[in-house]
């Protein structure tokens, strides 16, 4: 593989400043991770929307794989098809894996087929299986075949992984309902890109504004609390390993 | 010629049993049965069943008043016509077609073939000697036309055999003295002349002391016949076309006692299915030296996927399925078998899913024979090598769909399709994900439903206005969400059709709570609907 391509560590701080802040549209990552509570749906939600967002502008008919461990199945349940967004509801195959190491043994054949438009794993938790070895296999993967991977996480601790973009999710109270004012309207998510290789991190409200992903970003909250010494190795998932 | 396998079912049934007629467990009073709505009903029985006076299409408790140790065992349809196929592949022995006549019975086609065996007769005692060898009663005719060797093998003499007419003979026959009863008003029939149909032919008296149900008809037309006191072929040529075309107006043969007639002497066409054996492809390797190992094993089972490759090529097939049997050197057979999402002809692709598939062989003293073969094949063109594809553009969905499926399993990787339902739950079907999508109604748009459902809907605790207020508070997994907004309700009632009469409506909310989480909840039943208590709430789905 060609390895000149990558920017070399050292190049990568002064860039993180000067790159532009991440904005719906942009299309760069293909290797992204989300977290979210198994409370809510929001983490699968968001993720479809970022990845439809990523490979939005193409006119694509290919199917969409969405693999799920069968703790993240019985947390957060099936995807429902009339529930699912307009343009993926006859393109989904879905894939029970009963342990995280059939999770992953999916997702690397999903990325290795040329007829997928994106690749979706959700799983729970920690599992042993995915450490950061499993998830860099996974980047090249997505690197080599061009096939854009999300995995959703539920519940579980921000540990080593070498997605390009690492997302926090929760949900936002939704925008006005257009015909009952005590409805829920349009959904929309709270998303914070808390480790990006090429972006600086940030916050937004992701929603749907019926053309496509639109992202309000929300002013840099001031970070007062003491650095957090605990647990070195979960704590490195939040820094930028790379970048140092 | 046409073959009838009058006790075919019971039969199969004593050579399933492996007992000569009359001994082992054919000795005793036995009947086949199969289960209808109103009890076991009596499809076949042997002779001692017979005897006892068990008759098909009886109740078997009837039966039994008859003969209480009457012995019973299921009947098989699919097994009986599966070995009538066999039968009549087997049947090309003595003809060069041979089709299906359901359920017991076989038609070859033996024009110009007699000579080989000797004669008419003798082919006749030819193929009844080699049906008493495979233990099969069998009746057998031999007729110019299908229709009347069917007649003449179910109601005619033993090995019946109705010579073709000779040029020139029909017009003899005629008029001449020994004819027919029916013939020479047939032939003054006005109907006749002017569709110039051919003059009677010789061997119509066999035929026309035959009883009507010879024809071939169905059970309604036979009994209108049979009030009209019609009950030999040759009397229908007594009342004249006309008369029975009034009655039976219908453009089925089987209704139709006039089409049925000209069948029988071939003034109609009646073409036949044959039943033509495509062997499936296969392809062996025997090996000198008996192999222990995985590794030969693998090289040996790549050469054989390149082989089935070559023999798929040559046809323009794809395998769907593939069965890879293992002979060890001590006899024992081991059997792998593998199907795929589409057709493919891959030998890569073939080898490494065999491969997921060998580990757990025991080789015990060696293998020294592999055999593939592919049961279901479909049509797959030949297609050009992509010259410039390369390693790196991966693989096409239906081998992804393979791979997946042989590690993780059939019921792992599958599509959701709509289902005609109301109930949210079974809205939804599971199907093979290549499998073509059933045909559905459109989805109403104002329905809002929720991106995700939970297999079971779970229970919830609600704070609610009684008896239909809004949600404003409930407690799901440890905790409690105050619901903001809400939107609802969306009845849903049962499906009478399908449910006991006792089954609760659903009402449906759509709500968020205060920090903007969305839930799909029911709540299950009306206060005071004669169905229950109080009703339960249930979290069923979760919106994006």
């Amino acid at each position: 593989m060609d390895l000149s391509a990558f920017l070399k560590a050292g190049e990568l701080a002064p860039l993180g400043e000067s790159m532009p802040r991440w904005r719906p549209g942009l299309g760069a990552a293909r290797h992204s991770e989300v977290f979210a509570s198994g409370r809510e749906a929001s983490g699968a939600a968001a993720a479809l929307a970022l990845a439809l967002d990523e490979t939005a502008g193409r006119l694509d008919e290919r199917s969409v794989l969405w693999v799920q461990d069968a703790a993240a199945l019985k947390l957060g349940g099936r995807p429902y098809r009339p529930g699912l967004p307009e343009q993926l509801r006859h393109r989904l195959i879905h894939v029970v894996a009963k342990k995280a190491e059939d999770l992953l043994f999916a997702l690397e054949e999903g990325l290795r087929c040329r007829d997928f438009a994106f690749v979706i794993g959700e799983l729970a938790g920690n599992p042993k299986a995915l450490d950061l070895t499993s998830s860099r296999r996974l980047g090249l993967d997505t690197e080599r075949y061009g096939v854009p991977l999300m995995i959703v996480r539920l519940d579980a601790g921000r540990d080593l992984s070498s997605a390009r973009m690492r997302w926090q999710v929760r949900s936002a109270p939704s925008a006005a309902s257009r015909w009952n004012a005590f409805a829920p309207g349009a959904p929309a998510w709270h998303a914070e890109l808390f480790r990006a290789r090429t972006h600086a991190p940030g916050e937004w409200i992701l929603r749907d504004d019926g053309h496509g992903l639109a992202a309000d970003r929300l002013a840099a909250t001031q970070r007062t609390e003491p650095p957090d010494h605990g647990d070195l190795a979960v704590a490195a998932g939040s820094r930028s390993l790379a970048a140092g | 010629m046409a073959i009838w396998l009058s006790r075919l079912a019971v039969d199969r049934w004593r050579l399933v049993e492996a007992c000569k007629p009359g001994e082992g467990a054919d000795a005793e009073p036995t009947v086949l049965i199969s289960e209808t709505a109103h009890g076991p009903r009596i499809e076949a029985a042997n002779d001692a069943g017979l005897a006892a006076g068990a008759r098909p299409g009886m109740r078997l408790a009837d039966a039994r008043a008859l003969c209480p140790g009457l012995k019973t065992a299921p009947s098989d349809p699919p097994g009986d016509r599966a070995f009538l196929e066999t039968l009549a592949l087997w049947a090309q022995q003595w003809g060069p077609w041979s089709a299906l006549d359901e359920p017991d019975g076989l038609l070859v086609d033996v024009s110009a073939v007699a000579h080989l065996f000797g004669g008419e007769a003798r082919l006749l005692a030819d193929a009844q000697a080699a049906f008493v060898r495979r233990g099969l009663t069998a009746r057998l005719a031999i007729a110019p036309t299908a229709g009347a060797a069917w007649a003449l093998a179910h109601f005619g003499p033993e090995r019946a055999i109705l010579d073709p007419p000779r040029d020139g003979e029909g017009d003899h026959a005629e008029h001449g003295g020994g004819g027919l009863p029916h013939t020479p008003r047939l032939a003054e029939s006005p109907l006749r002349q002017p569709c110039g149909l051919p003059p009677p032919r010789p061997g119509e008296d066999m035929l026309a002391d035959l009883p009507v149900a010879a024809l071939r008809l169905g059970d309604d037309e036979l009994t209108v016949l049979r009030r009209l006191g019609l009950k030999r072929i040759g009397q229908l040529g007594e009342i004249g076309r006309d008369a029975l075309h009034r009655r039976f107006r219908s453009r089925s043969p089987e209704a139709n006692p006039l089409l049925r007639l000209d069948q029988l002497l071939g003034r109609v066409a009646e073409p036949l299915l044959p039943v033509v054996a495509t062997p499936d492809p296969l392809v062996q390797r025997r090996l000198m030296e008996p192999i222990r190992h995985r590794q030969l094993l693998d090289q040996v089972l790549a050469d054989l996927a390149a082989d089935m490759a070559r023999e798929l090529e040559s046809k323009a097939r794809g395998a769907r399925r593939l069965e890879l049997g293992l002979w060890r050197v001590d006899g024992e057979v081991i059997v792998r078998s593998l199907e795929f999402a589409g057709a493919t002809r891959d030998p890569a692709h073939i080898a490494r899913l065999f491969a997921g598939k060998l580990d757990d062989v025991d080789a015990g003293f060696g293998i020294e024979l592999l055999r593939l073969r592919a049961p279901w094949t479909e049509a797959l063109a030949l297609a050009q090598g992509d010259f410039e594809r390369r390693q790196s553009e991966g693989t096409s969905l239906a081998e992804c769909i393979d791979r997946l499926t042989v590690r993780l399993g059939e019921k792992a990787v599958r599509r959701p399709v709509i289902h005609a339902s109301h109930i949210p739950e079974r809205a939804q079907r599971w199907q093979a994900p290549l499998a073509s999508e059933p045909a559905s109604q459109g989805q109403l748009a104002f329905h809002q439903r929720p991106l995700k459902l939970l297999d079971r809907a779970e229970q919830i605790a609600v704070l609610y206005a009684t008896p239909d207020g809004f949600p404003q508070r409930f407690r799901w997994r440890g905790q409690v969400h105050d619901v903001a907004r809400v939107e609802g309700p969306e009845r849903i009632a049962p499906e009478w059709w399908r449910e006991k009469s006792t089954t609760r409506l659903r009402d449906y909310y759509r709500i968020e709570d205060d920090e903007g989480r969305r839930y799909w909840i029911y709540r299950h039943g009306l206060a005071g609907d004669g169905r229950g208590g109080a009703p339960d709430w249930f979290l069923q789905g979760l919106c994006a």
